[in-house]
């Protein structure tokens, strides 16, 4: 019994995690009055605004993953993603609400890659939430600076011959990127394809999950 | 296709603006118009804002970092109309 004189731990041998006893934010107070007048003022309910956050939850990179597959899969959506990735997006059944989509292609010898300097602009109506590390101050300023030593870190080494083209999401407009399509992929469906569309791939900070082989 | 060259205004203003310091006074190509949108400088005090042009701006990297590594590796920002300058050639 390791741990039995270690009562920061909990039997099973884990720290306990501290009780959330903080004073509220100022920002946090803001929420919860301007919420409790809404309810209360029967503008709305507890019940909307729960199933609300339900549906913000439930956005997810298979969103994304879906409008990539079917990007390889027929050329004339391709067409038209690259011309207008909102009205694309819309097409398939996404409700992306005001969300300024652009979409950015990969190709043999151009890599692209997303990055919001100023915040953490992220499209979360096609890809859900952001990863934790979108948002450090470490992946926003190094992106812009050593995209390519950033990107090795990820584990993708880039050659010299490829031009890497830095996208800073600055005001209004979001980003997705096409990745390549993986070889030995001829004939799959678009479902069978977005199984290798992950998220990083489409932030740009890997490829597309390999084929077959 | 002529290249439409423009150079980031070298202004420090107060407040709330979404032209990142690291591209002020630094020259890249208008790469495409993306219309007007409300001013985010008022916007960002509860003011409508009135419409301004937003251009996406492709820099090359050797423009933005003296010893850039890779110097034609690019980079696009989104800037408004009113913090571009046009350039002659």
């Amino acid at each position: 019994m390791p741990h039995d004189h270690h009562d920061h731990l909990s039997p099973s041998g884990h720290p306990y995690r501290p009780d959330d006893d903080t004073p509220l934010s100022y920002w946090q107070t803001l929420e919860i009055a301007v919420r409790e007048l809404l309810i209360g003022k029967g503008v709305t309910t507890a019940a909307e605004i729960a199933a609300q956050i339900d549906r913000m939850d439930a956005r997810s990179p298979a969103n994304g993953a879906a409008v990539i597959a079917r990007a390889w899969t027929d050329p004339g959506f391709q067409e038209r993603l690259l011309q207008d990735a909102s009205a694309a997006s819309r097409e398939m059944g996404f409700d992306i609400g005001p969300l300024r989509l652009i979409a950015v292609e990969n190709t043999p010898d151009i890599h692209n890659v997303i990055v919001c300097t100023l915040c953490s602009c992220y499209p979360r109506n096609l890809l859900g939430l952001p990863p934790d590390w979108y948002k450090s101050r470490a992946y926003r300023s190094r992106t812009v600076r050593e995209p390519r030593a950033v990107l090795a870190e990820f584990g993708l080494v880039l050659p010299d011959t490829t031009t890497v083209r830095v996208h800073d999401s600055t005001a209004d407009m979001r980003y997705i990127v096409i990745p390549a399509r993986p070889d030995g992929t001829d004939g799959w469906s678009a479902d069978r394809l977005a199984t290798l569309v992950t998220r990083d791939s489409m932030i740009g900070t890997a490829t597309a999950l390999p084929g077959p082989g | 296709m002529t290249k439409t060259w423009v150079r980031v205004r070298h202004m420090m203003p107060p407040g709330h603006v979404r032209t990142p310091t690291y591209l002020r006074g630094k020259t890249g190509v208008i790469e495409r118009p993306l219309g007007p949108f409300p001013n985010p400088e008022a916007r960002a005090y509860g003011r409508p804002g009135d419409p301004r042009d937003l251009f996406r701006v492709r820099f090359r990297m050797a423009d933005i970092w003296n010893d850039a590594v890779h110097p034609d590796d690019t980079l696009d920002a989104e800037i408004y109309a009113h913090w571009l300058e046009p350039l002659k050639d």
